[in-house]
């Protein structure tokens, strides 16, 4: 118990990623979907952060020359999740310009639909 | 700081459920783009102000936009024309 | 003890039981967008309906009926039985996971490990980028990010292929598209124009700034390249694709974007002629604090703004009328 009340980025990252994997399974429409999953991004971005993050220590810019590394944060985590953050837009932008495909030819943004009616074309 | 820390959490939870619950895309996107900013907030208290601008501009600015344009594209924002072309 | 409530029917447990049943679904009806006649009926001038459309009222499935699709409800609730067991079961894995984590914020973590304190320590000597973090990814892994521009410019392609209208192939969708945006759009809008008068210009020059000091206090290409795509995507907004065609139509984007990925593609494959050992090149590294320091980190910075910039804004174009 004490590690939860320690761990309050994690267990928040924890909770928003269940959260969009929720959304992801049981919603049925495609933007909120979409919410989902960049919501689910964020929560693993928080995960690395927080756990980059040293309680007491600056941000790693140097400041005055001092290069001693009991002065600031770890940096890899920051640069990870930097990059992180700008492919996730893209992502999601690519998923967005896919959902208004869907729209266009279907006419609905309701998952269970848009399967249905691709079944009937099947047939 | 610690209450600011546990407040700024429990905002963010706060934002992700009412995401999923809320009944208008608009307000959805909305409430995500809150989300972003208040996540640039916590980057901002983890040390790592990279993250926070960012964020900011990428979480908060331009995923917004383009979440709006794509709901402009699939006609689930009403414009102010169309409703007066509804009224008439 | 336990009184029943009288309110059962409308308590959020019958409302969930119900919804697990598939009796009851909360979004049925409202979040949906309006259906393909309504929506084509608006303007019809607009867009002409494709035949097969005619259907569509009749395919608007009934989906919801239980009774008709014996099979398809009785997948349904065990999709939905099967989702709510994974979501709580993925929650108490990671709950108990985080249990034995090491708390927060503590120096002695596993990944607070050598590799940082290396950064930290030989960074500012090595790069001569005052923000470790900007040293980190553009010099001691600068190809890590010339991926990640590569991945920009791929999905802003990808965008383009799904998005596309071409104007000598297909006049008249290119011709719908540009009424629909029309139809949509504030023309000439006094406030946003103001706004954008005085705002557009301290965006970008925030963004150049973000770019231009990216190894000396926080940002980087990245970070400013968003500011700038945004600033221009304000102001499109305002004034319209005629005045913005005359200085970022798709020759110069493309153009921009392919430019900055070979320049930077260039600058770092010296390190295969050096043997892979980048750290110690000819280029120096200049006076910590500097804006022309810190080597070729400020060009790279400028490359991954550029083509970060472009991205955001052609996806932004893309998404509105299916063209640079």
């Amino acid at each position: 118990m004490g590690a939860f009340l320690a761990n309050y980025e994690e267990v928040t990252a924890i909770i928003l990623f269940v959260i969009g994997m929720g959304n992801l399974l049981l919603q049925p429409n495609l933007i909120k979907k979409i919410i989902g999953l960049d919501v689910m991004d964020a929560a693993v971005y928080l995960f690395l952060a927080a756990k980059g993050y040293i309680a007491g220590r600056a941000a790693p810019i140097v400041v005055d020359g001092i290069l001693d590394a009991e002065h600031y944060i770890n940096p890899v985590p920051a640069g990870l999740v930097l990059t992180g953050i700008v492919v996730s837009v893209s992502v999601s932008a690519l998923m967005m310009a896919l959902t208004i495909c869907l729209y266009r030819e279907y006419h609905t943004l309701n998952l269970d639909e848009i399967m249905m009616k691709l079944r009937k074309e099947e047939d | 700081m610690i209450t600011l820390r546990v407040v700024l959490l429990a905002f963010l939870i706060i934002c992700a459920i009412a995401v999923s619950f809320s009944k208008d895309l608009l307000v959805s996107v909305v409430i995500y783009t809150a989300f972003g900013l208040i996540m640039s907030i916590c980057w901002l208290l983890l040390q790592s102000p990279d993250l926070a601008i960012t964020e900011a501009a990428v979480g908060a600015g331009v995923t917004g936009i383009l979440f709006f344009v794509t709901l402009k594209k699939i006609h689930s924002i009403h414009t102010t024309a169309e409703e007066e072309k509804e009224d008439e | 003890m336990s009184r029943p409530n009288p309110n059962y029917e409308n308590s959020f447990w019958d409302h969930f039981s119900k919804w697990l049943k598939g009796e009851y679904d909360p979004f049925k009806g409202r979040l949906e967008t309006k259906t393909a006649d309504e929506a084509v009926s608006g303007d019809e001038k607009v867009r002409d309906v494709d035949l097969r459309l005619a259907d569509i009222g009749k395919y608007h499935v009934d989906m919801y009926e239980e009774g008709i699709n014996r099979y398809v409800g009785r997948y349904r609730k065990l999709y939905r039985f099967l989702s709510v067991f994974i979501v709580l079961f993925f929650i108490g894995l990671l709950l108990w996971t985080v249990s034995a984590l090491p708390g927060y914020g503590n120096p002695h973590e596993p990944e607070n490990n050598i590799v940082a304190e290396r950064y930290i320590e030989k960074g500012l000597k090595e790069t001569g980028a005052v923000n470790i973090v900007t040293g980190m990814i553009l010099d001691y892994r600068a190809f890590d990010t010339f991926g990640e521009s590569c991945v920009l410019f791929a999905a802003s392609c990808c965008v383009l292929f799904l998005l596309r209208v071409d104007k000598d192939d297909d006049p008249h969708s290119a011709a719908v598209e540009e009424m629909n945006d029309r139809h949509y759009e504030p023309r000439n809008d006094a406030i946003l124009q103001k706004a954008a008068n005085f705002l557009v210009p301290l965006i970008i020059i925030f963004g150049i700034y973000v770019v231009l000091n990216g190894h000396l206090s926080p940002g980087g290409g990245f970070s400013g390249g968003a500011i700038i795509g945004s600033g221009l995507i304000l102001y499109l907004t305002a004034y319209g694709f005629e005045k913005t065609q005359r200085f970022m139509n798709e020759k110069v984007v493309k153009a921009l974007t392919v430019c900055a990925l070979l320049f930077y593609c260039f600058a770092k494959s010296y390190s295969f002629y050096t043997g892979a050992n980048h750290l110690e090149s000819f280029i120096s590294t200049g006076t910590p604090g500097d804006i022309l320091s810190a080597g070729l980190i400020v060009y790279l910075n400028i490359c991954v703004g550029i083509v970060v910039a472009c991205t955001m804004y052609s996806f932004y174009t893309l998404f509105r009328k299916g063209g640079i």
